[in-house]
C-alpha cells in the first residue's frame, strides 16, 4: 500500500497537473486535426488530402479577402468544382457542426454532473432530450397539415422550448427535494413521461405528418448548413465560455453546498446559472442534431481520467475539445461504416460511449480500493 | 472586551423559533462550546450564525458589527466553518481542498498568488498534514479528513471559527490532537472558536465558556466551572439510568437494583474495578467503609444505594463499623478489594474479620469470586443439575 502511494506521488511529481493538461490538449488537438482531414476527404467521393488542404486554404484566403474588401470571391472558390461543392457545402459544415455540438453536449454533461454531484447525470438521462423531442413531435404533428414542410428554425425553437420545459420542471422540484439522487430520479421519470406523450401523439398521427419527426429524432448531423453552423457556434461557444467563467464556484461546489455557501457563494443563484447554462447547451444540440445519447456522460469522464484532476478551469476546455473529437469520429463512423446507408449518430455514440463509461467506473473502483 | 456576541437571537426552521433569547458574550481568542442532547438545536444555532439558516430574530455581532448586514464574501473572510457534511470531491488533492479556503480572496478565476500558496502550506503545517498535500482527498481516513477540513477553514484566515461536532468519527487520539490544534489557534492567533461537542469531559477541559442547549431556551451559559454543578450534566441530558461524573469525566451505567448481595470492602481506588465488575453483572452490592474524599467514593455512590461512609481525615469509629456490619451480615459474600488496612481505616479490617468469623465467603478481588462461582456452576452442571 505504502509503496503504491509512493509510486503514485513520484509519478505525479514528474507530470504536474498543468503539464498533463498541456499534453492532453496537444493530443486532442492532433486527433482533432486528423479527424478533420479524415472527415473531409472520405465519403462516397474520395478527395485526396492535399487537394482538400489546398481548397480549404484558398477558401480561407477568399473569406478574409471578402471580409476586408467586401467582394464576393468566396462563392467562386466554393463552387469551382463538384469536389469543392461537396467539401464546402456538405462535408465542412457537417463536420464543424459535429465538432461544435459534440463539445457543447459534453460541457452540458459536465455541468449537470456538477449540479447533481452524480456521475451518471447528463442531458439524455435527465429527460432534457426527451422533453425536446416531445415538443418537436407535437409541433410537427400540429403544423405539418398547414405548412407542408417544417423549417429547421421551427424545429430548433420547439426543441429549445421542450428542453427549457423539462429544466424548469427539474428546477421547480429542486426547490422541494434536497436529495440530489432523488432529483435525478425525478428527472429520469419526467423523461419517461415525455417519451410516453411523444409515443402517444405518434400513434394517432398521420404517416406523412411525422416524417420530419422521425428523421429528426434519429439524431444526425447530416442536415448541416453554414447558417446553422454559425448559429450553433455562437450559442455553444458562448455557453461554454460562460461556463468556464463559472469555474471558480464550480470548483468550490465540489465541496458540497454547505462549504460553498460558507465561502461566499450564493448557492441558489449559482445552481440556477448552472442548470440554465447546461440546458442552453444541450437544447442547442438537441435542436440542431436531435437527441444524441451518451456523449454527455462519457466525455467528461474520459476527460477527467486523462487530466487526473477535476479542476473545472482545465476540465471545461478539455471536455469541449474532447467532445468535439469524440463526435467527429463518431460521425465519421456513422457516415462511412455502412456507406451508402447512414447510421443514426446516437447508435455510434452509445456503442462507443457506454463501454467506455463502464470500463472507467470499474477502473476507478479498483484504484479506490 | 467582548468580541463575539448575540442579542436575543432566535433560531429555528421555516420561520418557527426553536430556541429563543440566546445571549452569548465571548472575548477574542476564547473557546465557546455548545453542549446538549441530540436534536437540542446546537447545529441550528451554529448554522444561524454562519448564515446557512436564516435567523428568526435578534442580532449576531462580531467586533460590534452586525453580521447579517455583511455580504456573503465579507462574512466568508471573517467566519470559517467545519461542518458535519461528509464530502466526496472527485479527483481533488488535499492541497486543492485546502486551497479552496482562499476562495474569498482570489480573483474571478480563482488564481492562487504566491502569498495564497504560502498560506495554504502554513495551514497544512499547522494541522500537521503537510505530508498529505498530494494525496487524493477521498482516500483519507476520518482523522486526516478532519485535519484537512480544519486546514481549509484556517486558510480562510477567519476571526471566528465555527465547528459542528468536529470530533465526531474521530478516535480518542485524533480528538485530543484536533482540540489541541484549536486551543493553539485560539491562543496564538486570537481566533475565537465556537463549536459543538458531544464529549462533555473534553468540552469542560478545552472551553472557556459552555453553552448548554436544551428545550426552547438556553439552559446555562458561562465558564464551565461556574455552570456545571453536581448533577448538571445528568439534568441537561436527562440521564435517568446511569450517571456522569464531572470531576473524572467518567460515565457510570445504570446501578443494579435490589438488596445488596455482595459487600465490597474497598478504598484508595481498589474498589472501583470491583464495583464496575458487579455492575456489569447487575449484582446489587454494598460498599464500605469509605472516606468521603476517597477516590472510590463517587463511583460507589453512583453504583450502589448502600454505601457506608466516614468523614475525611478522621479515623473511622465504632458507629461506622456497626452500620457496615449490619449490612455485611445480610450479604451472601464479601469481597476484599485489597486496600491496605492502616490506623485510620482499621474498622475495615474488623469487617473482614467479622466475615471470616461468621463463615461468610470472603474473596480477595472480584475475579476470585467469579472463579469460585464458575467452578461451582461447572460442578453442578457435571452433576446434571441445571444452573
Amino acid at each position: 500500500m505504502e509503496t503504491h502511494d509512493l509510486m503514485r506521488s513520484s509519478r505525479r511529481e514528474r507530470l504536474t497537473t498543468a503539464g498533463r493538461f498541456l499534453v492532453t490538449m496537444l493530443l486532442l488537438a492532433l486527433l482533432f486535426g486528423w479527424g478533420l482531414v479524415l472527415n473531409v476527404n472520405t465519403g462516397s467521393v474520395e478527395i485526396p488530402a492535399g487537394e482538400v488542404f489546398h481548397m480549404v486554404w484558398s477558401g480561407v484566403k477568399a473569406l478574409f479577402r471578402d471580409l476586408f474588401t467586401g467582394s464576393d470571391t468566396l462563392r467562386a472558390v466554393t463552387e469551382a468544382s463538384s469536389e469543392s461543392k461537396i467539401i464546402f457545402s456538405i462535408r465542412m459544415p457537417r463536420m464543424l457542426l459535429a465538432a461544435i455540438l459534440g463539445g457543447a453536449l459534453s460541457v452540458s454533461g459536465f455541468l449537470l454532473q456538477t449540479f447533481f454531484r452524480n456521475p451518471i447525470a447528463g442531458p439524455f438521462v435527465l429527460g432534457i432530450s426527451s422533453g425536446a423531442k416531445m415538443v418537436v413531435g407535437i409541433t410537427t404533428i400540429l403544423l405539418t397539415p398547414y405548412l407542408g414542410t417544417i423549417s429547421s428554425g421551427v424545429l430548433i425553437l420547439s426543441a429549445f422550448a421542450g428542453s427549457l420545459l423539462i429544466v424548469s420542471m427539474v428546477l421547480l422540484f429542486s426547490q422541494r427535494v434536497q436529495n440530489m439522487s432523488m432529483l435525478l430520479v425525478i428527472g429520469i421519470m419526467v423523461g419517461y413521461i415525455c417519451s410516453a406523450v411523444t409515443d402517444f401523439c405518434i400513434t394517432f398521427a398521420d404517416e406523412e405528418d411525422i416524417v420530419n419527426l422521425t428523421s429528426w429524432s434519429m439524431g444526425s448531423f447530416s442536415g448541416a448548413n453554414w447558417s446553422g453552423v454559425t448559429t450553433a457556434a455562437w450559442l455553444c461557444l458562448g455557453g461554454t465560455v460562460l461556463s468556464w467563467l463559472l469555474s471558480k464556484p464550480i470548483a468550490a461546489y465540489a465541496l458540497g453546498e454547505g462549504y460553498a455557501q460558507s465561502l461566499g457563494i450564493n448557492v441558489k443563484v449559482f445552481r440556477a446559472a448552472l442548470i440554465i447554462l447546461s440546458s442552453l447547451l444541450s437544447a442547442c444540440v438537441t435542436a440542431f442534431a436531435g437527441p444524441i445519447s451518451f456523449v454527455g456522460i462519457a466525455v467528461p469522464h474520459i476527460t477527467r481520467t486523462m487530466l487526473k484532476t477535476s479542476r473545472p478551469i482545465l476540465v471545461i476546455p478539455a471536455t469541449y475539445l474532447c467532445g468535439a473529437v469524440f463526435c467527429i469520429f463518431c460521425d465519421l463512423i456513422a457516415r462511412t461504416a455502412f456507406s451508402p446507408t447512414e447510421m443514426a449518430i446516437g447508435t455510434v455514440t452509445s456503442a462507443f460511449g457506454a463501454p467506455v463509461v463502464i470500463y472507467m467506473m470499474l477502473k476507478r473502483q479498483k484504484v479506490r480500493q | 472586551m467582548i468580541y463575539f456576541h448575540t442579542k436575543d437571537l432566535s433560531v429555528g426552521y421555516n420561520g418557527h423559533a426553536l430556541i429563543h433569547d440566546i445571549n452569548i458574550e465571548v472575548e477574542k481568542g476564547k473557546i465557546l462550546t455548545l453542549i446538549g442532547p441530540n436534536g437540542a438545536g446546537k447545529s441550528t444555532i451554529l448554522k444561524s450564525i454562519t448564515h446557512h439558516l436564516a435567523k428568526i430574530c435578534g442580532q449576531v455581532y462580531i467586533d460590534r458589527q452586525e453580521i447579517y448586514a455583511w455580504s456573503a464574501r465579507e462574512l466568508a473572510k471573517q467566519v470559517a466553518v467545519v461542518l458535519t457534511d461528509r464530502i466526496h470531491p472527485e479527483l481533488m488533492t488535499c492541497e486543492e481542498v485546502v486551497a479552496m479556503g482562499r476562495y474569498p480572496y482570489t480573483n474571478a478565476l480563482g488564481k492562487l498568488t504566491p502569498r495564497d500558496k504560502e498560506i495554504v502550506v502554513q495551514a497544512m503545517e499547522r494541522v500537521h498534514a503537510l505530508d498529505l498535500a498530494q494525496r487524493d482527498f477521498t482516500t483519507l481516513s476520518d482523522g486526516q479528513r478532519q485535519r484537512i477540513m480544519l486546514a481549509r477553514a484556517l486558510c480562510q484566515e477567519p476571526e471566528v471559527l465555527i465547528l459542528d461536532e468536529p470530533t465526531a468519527y474521530l478516535d480518542i487520539r485524533h480528538k485530543i490532537e484536533l482540540l489541541d490544534i484549536l486551543r493553539e489557534m485560539a491562543h496564538e492567533k486570537g481566533i475565537t472558536v465556537i463549536m459543538s461537542l458531544h464529549e462533555i469531559d473534553l468540552a469542560t477541559k478545552i472551553s472557556d465558556y459552555l453553552l448548554c442547549v436544551k428545550g426552547d431556551t438556553i439552559e446555562a451559559f458561562g465558564p464551565p466551572e461556574d455552570i456545571l454543578a453536581d448533577g448538571a450534566i445528568d439534568k441537561l441530558y436527562d440521564i435517568q439510568h446511569g450517571s456522569y461524573n464531572l470531576l473524572f469525566g467518567s460515565v457510570e451505567l445504570a446501578k443494579p437494583q435490589g438488596e445488596p448481595q455482595v459487600f465490597v470492602v474497598g478504598g484508595g481506588g481498589a474498589g472501583i474495578a470491583c464495583y464496575r465488575a458487579l455492575q456489569k453483572r447487575q449484582i446489587p452490592f454494598a460498599a464500605g467503609i469509605l472516606f468521603t474524599n476517597d477516590v472510590d467514593y463517587p463511583v460507589a455512590q453512583e453504583l450502589s444505594d448502600y454505601v457506608v461512609t466516614a468523614p475525611a481525615f478522621e479515623p473511622m469509629t465504632e458507629a461506622h463499623y456497626q452500620q457496615a456490619a449490619q449490612i455485611l451480615l445480610r450479604c451472601d459474600c464479601v469481597i476484599d478489594a485489597g486496600t491496605p488496612i492502616g490506623t485510620l481505616n482499621s474498622m475495615n479490617g474488623r469487617l473482614l474479620d467479622l466475615a471470616r468469623e461468621k463463615g461468610i465467603p470472603l474473596y480477595s478481588g472480584w475475579q476470585a469470586m467469579e472463579n469460585k462461582k464458575d467452578s461451582r456452576e461447572n460442578r453442578r452442571r457435571e452433576r446434571g443439575v441445571g444452573p
